[in-house]
C-alpha cells in the first residue's frame, strides 16, 4: 500500500469554470456581483432598488437564482433590464456551471453591472465562486443579530455586508453595534451598509459604492449614460 | 443536494490521482474539512457508499480530519478558538478576529495499491 499526496481543493472544478465566467465578463467590461442571503432577507428588493438607483448611470442586468419558479425574474423584468432566471431544481446554491449558460443568454456587451441573486441560503453559496468580482451578504433585522455566530463562513468571505429592513429597528431586539463589531472583527475589509428597501434609506450610498467598484474594476472611466 | 456534488468531486479527485500513479485500487481517501465549511461527514459517507462501487475506490474508506475554527485577534494578536456565542478575545476582549483556521476543504492524500 502506498500513500499518494494529493492536496487538491474540492471546489477546484467549480473554480475553473468560475474563472472562465470571469474572463467572459471581463472581456465585455461587465462587473458581476454575487448577492447572497437567507430567504426573505430582501435580495430581490435590493436588486430592484439598485436598478432604480443606478438608472442612467450604469446599465444593469440580473440573474435570479431560485430552487423553483420564475417569480423573481418576472418582478425584475418589470424594470426593463435584461434578466435570466436559473432554477436549481431543489439545489441549495448556484454554481459556476449553472451561471455559464445564463451568461450566454444575456447581452453582456450592453451590461455594466450584473447582479446575480443566489439561492436563499447562508451556508452553501459562500464556498462556490460563480465568476463574480464582488461578494455581498444581505442580512435583515428580523433575522436577529446572531447570524454571524451561526453562519460565520459567509461573513468572512464577502466584500460587503448589507443589513436590510432598518425601518424595523424600533420594533425588534437587534443589537446593531455588536453585530457590526463582530463583522469588523471577522472581516476587516468588508464594507457595511445599513439600508431599508422599504424607505430607501442607505440605497444611494450602496449604489454609489457599486458604481465606484465598476469604475475601478472595468469602467476605465467610460461614462455609459 | 450539496453533499452529493461534493462527494462526486472527492471521488473524481481520488480516481484522477490514483490513475496518475497507476494504482489498481484506492483503499483510503483522506479529506480535510474545516468546521466553518459546513459539510456533513455522514452525508458525504452515505453518498460515497452509493457512488464508489463501480470505481477504483470500491470498498475504500473515507477519513475526515476536522479542523477547529481559530481566530487571531486584530487588537492584540492572540490566537483563540471561538466558543458558541462567545467570540471575544480571552485576553483583550475585542470581538471576533481574522479567521486563521476552519475554512479548509480539500483531499489531502489517498492510500492506494
Amino acid at each position: 500500500m502506498a500513500k499518494v499526496k494529493v492536496v487538491e481543493q474540492i471546489t477546484k472544478a467549480n473554480d475553473q469554470i468560475a474563472l472562465q465566467n470571469r474572463q467572459l465578463l471581463d472581456a465585455t467590461h461587465t462587473l458581476a456581483v454575487n448577492l447572497m442571503a437567507s430567504p426573505g432577507a430582501g435580495k430581490t428588493s435590493l436588486v430592484m432598488r439598485t436598478i432604480e438607483a443606478l438608472r442612467g448611470r450604469l446599465r444593469v442586468g440580473a440573474i435570479e437564482g431560485d430552487t423553483a419558479s420564475q417569480v423573481d425574474a418576472d418582478k425584475v423584468a418589470t424594470t426593463g433590464v435584461p434578466v435570466v432566471q436559473i432554477n436549481t431544481g431543489g439545489g441549495c446554491h448556484l454554481d459556476a456551471n449553472m451561471v455559464r449558460p445564463a451568461l450566454h443568454e444575456l447581452p453582456l456587451a450592453e451590461i455594466d453591472l450584473l447582479l446575480i441573486e443566489n439561492v436563499g441560503n447562508l451556508i452553501c453559496p459562500a464556498g462556490l465562486a460563480l465568476g463574480e468580482r464582488i461578494n455581498v451578504v444581505i442580512s435583515s433585522i428580523p433575522e436577529g443579530d446572531d447570524k454571524p455566530y451561526k453562519y460565520p463562513g459567509i461573513f468572512t468571505v464577502v466584500d460587503a455586508v448589507v443589513i436590510n429592513k432598518t425601518d424595523l429597528l424600533p420594533y425588534l431586539q437587534f443589537d446593531l453595534l455588536t453585530f457590526r463589531r463582530l463583522i469588523e472583527g471577522l472581516n476587516s475589509r468588508a464594507r457595511f451598509f445599513q439600508i431599508s428597501c422599504k424607505t430607501g434609506e442607505g440605497i444611494a450610498e450602496w449604489a454609489q459604492w457599486l458604481a465606484d467598484k465598476f469604475e475601478a474594476a472595468v469602467g476605465d472611466g467610460v461614462n455609459h449614460t | 443536494m450539496h453533499e452529493l456534488a461534493i462527494t462526486e468531486e472527492i471521488l473524481r479527485i481520488a480516481v484522477t490521482h490514483a490513475e496518475r500513479v497507476g494504482a489498481k485500487r484506492i483503499m483510503d481517501i483522506n479529506v480535510v474539512i474545516g468546521d466553518l465549511s459546513s459539510v456533513v461527514d455522514d452525508s458525504v459517507q452515505f453518498y460515497f457508499d452509493f457512488l464508489s462501487p463501480d470505481t477504483l475506490a470500491a470498498g475504500g474508506t473515507l477519513h475526515f480530519r476536522r479542523i477547529t475554527a481559530r481566530l487571531r485577534c486584530r487588537q492584540c494578536g492572540l490566537e483563540f478558538e471561538p466558543q458558541s456565542m462567545e467570540w471575544h478575545c480571552p485576553r483583550c476582549q475585542a470581538l471576533g478576529g481574522e479567521v486563521i483556521a476552519g475554512q479548509e476543504f480539500y483531499v489531502e492524500s489517498i492510500e492506494v495499491e
